[in-house]
């Protein structure tokens, strides 16, 4: 089990808060700007990630230049109550400043390509202002050194993507993913929120040091209730099963932006969450094995879906879906899976951003076509983009030596050593989530880039100018050499170590499951080739199997939602609308129209005829006399 | 003759002037018969104060009298003005403030 050491901030260290002020003032600016900012808010929109991404490298050269690798900076206390301090403060440390780095350098490229991508936008200087905000937000998350600031940077990020994703908001389907977005991540909030109380109680405090050092004292079942919870809102914004469904929606917003959600901001975040809280779950082996569960339910779940896709975006949600799912499945195997999770995480950042782009591209070249059906021969027109693509390609589907061989595989390897009889069956399951990733993007390289061209009539597809074409290369060099550059000679293991702890053993590269793994790809890639590559491909989807239909209309997601939570929800306004006309305004009615009934006839006593009211009064007043009488006798 | 018969007497008197009011129509006869009941119970504070060996009753019986022809300024003025406006006297004519 890991501990956190922290020292305070020192050297250039002291000025990390300029990681979250530059996006930070970037998005102020250009979203309080307004139209005077049009001419060069895009500028500025570029400038803030770039500087973020300098300083970030500087950060990290620091921290490797020191022996204090965990370094606390303290910007102000947030909330200083007796008995309950919260502080703001950023943590600068091994696992963070991953983070920084991926987020702030594929964050920048990805802005810079939106430039281009973004140039005939009329609300272009909103989008960048929108894309500073969210990384803001997301350095916050990383940043927090404790789990109030993380949650801050969490809603912060909830937001953005909401404001992201419903970008284009004349669209109504925009519109309504935004909303579905926002609200499948709060359901994950509300499991971290209760996460933090439950920490507050029983420790008395949210800050890493003080929940990481006193849970061990605290016993198994609060260290799982805090898991599973944690787990939640891992579920929420990493787009896990069950809180999966808003991910494919999310494509709605512009490219670029699908893109940042999957590769450098957003889905990320619950994999650093549950990997940050490593000493909780180091303590529950429950917890741990729900994690995995989650994480190899999910990889099979997006897979599937990723497999039916036509639409060119949604099939790489289904893959994000996926990775993350590896992700997860790595975070619940204890020190085993951490560095590989990170790795993973790290690596994909870059080929799956890659892949996006690739997509905007595409899209951008065909009017904005998703539909691969519609593609096909694009090779020879957007040679940079094709091979790209290509090399992401390679990358996500594990072909040594790209970077998913070297990150992919020790999670499934790793598998068979965690969880017992569990492990194997997840580990399995792995495996055939490997096969599955390599033929839906072969499907996906086949449809779009070789075969008869079935474009639409007027589509003149062209390679894309050169802002948008050099962050795809740089990003490709990324998807070939990041992996082997983190894994072999143990470097990210190494520096992690003393936040995630140390893997059991090394099993070397090609292990039994690693080259399993292996063998199920290319397996998948022969029969993506097979099916898309040596058949040509009809230009309208025909039926398709049982799965296929199924796997088209989301595997059901929406569908159960839809009818296990929402018509339920639905009958319960009713019939408390119901109850509320019939049972409670009914009962005060009744009571008001038996008095107003009863007023109406009582009323009519008041005759006019004085002689009638001194009748009553001659009445009332023997009627006195004689009480007073029975009274005194 | 023992004060009880004035007592008796003034019940008498006060039934005539309760039944008065109750049955005639005219005012100024309605009138009479609430001027008849106060002084139906002047006679009985009277009689009660001669039974009982002190003053109050008497004084009371001043009071009331006073009261009675304050009453009547009041009262009679009031029905002059009724009498103006609607040229009868009759306490059932004036019953516009009802329900």
């Amino acid at each position: 089990m890991t501990t956190l050491h922290t020292v305070a901030a020192t050297g250039a260290l002291k000025l990390s808060w300029l990681l979250l002020a530059f996006p930070l003032f970037g998005a102020v600016v250009l979203l309080l700007g307004g139209r005077r900012s049009n001419r060069w808010g895009h500028l500025l929109g570029v400038a803030m990630p770039v500087a973020a991404f300098v300083y970030g490298l500087i950060a990290f050269f620091t921290l490797l230049g020191t022996s204090h690798r965990s370094q606390d900076l303290h910007l102000y206390s947030w909330i200083p109550v007796a008995g309950f301090q919260v502080n703001m403060n950023l943590l600068v440390d091994q696992l963070s400043i991953c983070f920084v780095l991926l987020i702030t350098g594929v964050g920048s490229l990805i802005i810079i390509y939106s430039v281009g991508y973004m140039s005939h936008d009329p609300e272009r200087r909103r989008f960048f202002g929108y894309m500073n905000l969210f990384l803001a937000a997301m350095l916050l998350l990383v940043l927090g050194d404790n789990y109030l600031v993380l949650y801050a940077g969490w809603e912060g990020v909830g937001l953005a993507s909401y404001l992201l994703i419903g970008f284009w908001q004349d669209r109504n389907s925009a519109a309504v993913a935004a909303k579905k977005a926002f609200i499948a991540n709060r359901v994950g909030d509300a499991g971290l929120s209760v996460a933090i109380m439950l920490m507050f109680t029983e420790f008395g405090t949210v800050s890493f040091t003080g929940v990481f050092g006193t849970v061990g004292s605290a016993g198994s079942g609060v260290a799982t209730a805090l898991g599973l919870l944690l787990l939640l809102g891992a579920c929420g914004k990493s787009a896990q099963v069950p809180l999966q469904s808003w991910l494919l929606d999310a494509m709605e917003g512009p490219t670029p932006v699908s893109a940042l959600i999957h590769a450098a901001t957003m889905v990320t975040a619950g994999v650093y969450l549950l990997v940050r809280s490593n000493p909780i779950l180091a303590l529950s082996p429950d917890a741990r094995l729900a994690v995995a569960l989650v994480g190899t339910v999910t990889l099979l779940f997006g897979g599937i879906i990723a497999c039916a896709k036509d639409d060119i975006k949604k099939s790489l949600a289904g893959s994000t879906m996926s990775q993350i799912g590896y992700m997860t499945l790595g975070a619940g195997l204890g020190p085993a899976g951490y560095v590989f999770s990170i790795a993973l995480l790290l690596a994909h950042g870059f080929f799956k951003a890659g892949l996006f782009l690739g997509a905007g591209s595409v899209m951008h070249g065909m009017n904005d076509e998703v539909n691969m059906r519609r593609f096909g021969g694009l090779a020879r027109v957007m040679p940079i983009t094709s091979v790209t693509f290509g090399l992401a390609y390679l990358a996500i589907i594990g072909i040594p030596p790209f970077s998913g061989f070297f990150t992919k595989d020790p999670i499934i390897d790793a598998d068979f050593t965690e969880h017992g009889t569990a492990g194997n069956v997840l580990g399995t399951l792995a495996l055939i989530g490997a096969g599955i990733t390599a033929f839906y993007m072969t499907r996906m390289m086949f449809m779009t880039w070789y075969g008869r061209r079935r474009w639409e009539a007027g589509a003149h597809p062209h390679e894309s100018p050169p802002v948008m074409t050099w962050p795809m290369i740089v990003l490709a060099i990324g998807s070939v050499g990041a992996g082997a550059f983190l894994i072999v000679n143990d470097r990210l293991q190494d520096f992690l170590a003393p936040v995630v702890g140390v893997p059991p053993e090394s099993h070397g590269f090609f292990t039994a499951p690693g080259l399993v793994a292996l063998a199920f790809a290319l397996a998948g890639v022969a029969l993506g080739w097979a099916m898309y590559g040596r058949t040509p491909v009809p230009s309208e989807a025909s039926r398709g199997s049982l799965l296929t239909v199924a796997a088209r209309k989301d595997l059901y997601g929406d569908a159960f939602n839809e009818s296990v939570l929402m018509r339920p929800g639905q009958w319960l306004t009713r019939l408390s609308v119901y109850f509320d006309n019939r049972g409670v305004d009914g009962l005060v009615n009744t009571l008001a129209a038996a008095v107003g009934g009863t007023s109406g006839r009582v009323r009519r006593l008041q005759t006019g005829f004085v002689r009638s009211y001194a009748l009553f009064m001659f009445f009332g007043a023997a009627l006195l006399v004689f009480g007073l009488l029975v009274v005194r006798l | 003759m023992s004060p009880i018969h004035y007592v008796a007497l003034s019940v008498i008197l006060f039934v005539i002037g309760g039944v008065g009011v109750l049955v005639r129509r005219n005012a100024i006869v309605v009138f009479m018969c609430i001027e008849l009941m106060l002084n139906a119970c002047n006679l009985a504070f009277v009689a009660f104060a001669r039974m009982h060996g002190n003053l109050d009753g008497q004084v009371i019986a001043f009071f009331v009298m006073v009261v009675a022809a304050a009453e009547v300024v009041v009262g009679l003025a009031i029905l002059m003005a009724i009498f103006r406006a609607r040229r009868s006297a009759s306490v059932d004519d004036a019953n516009l403030l009802k329900y």
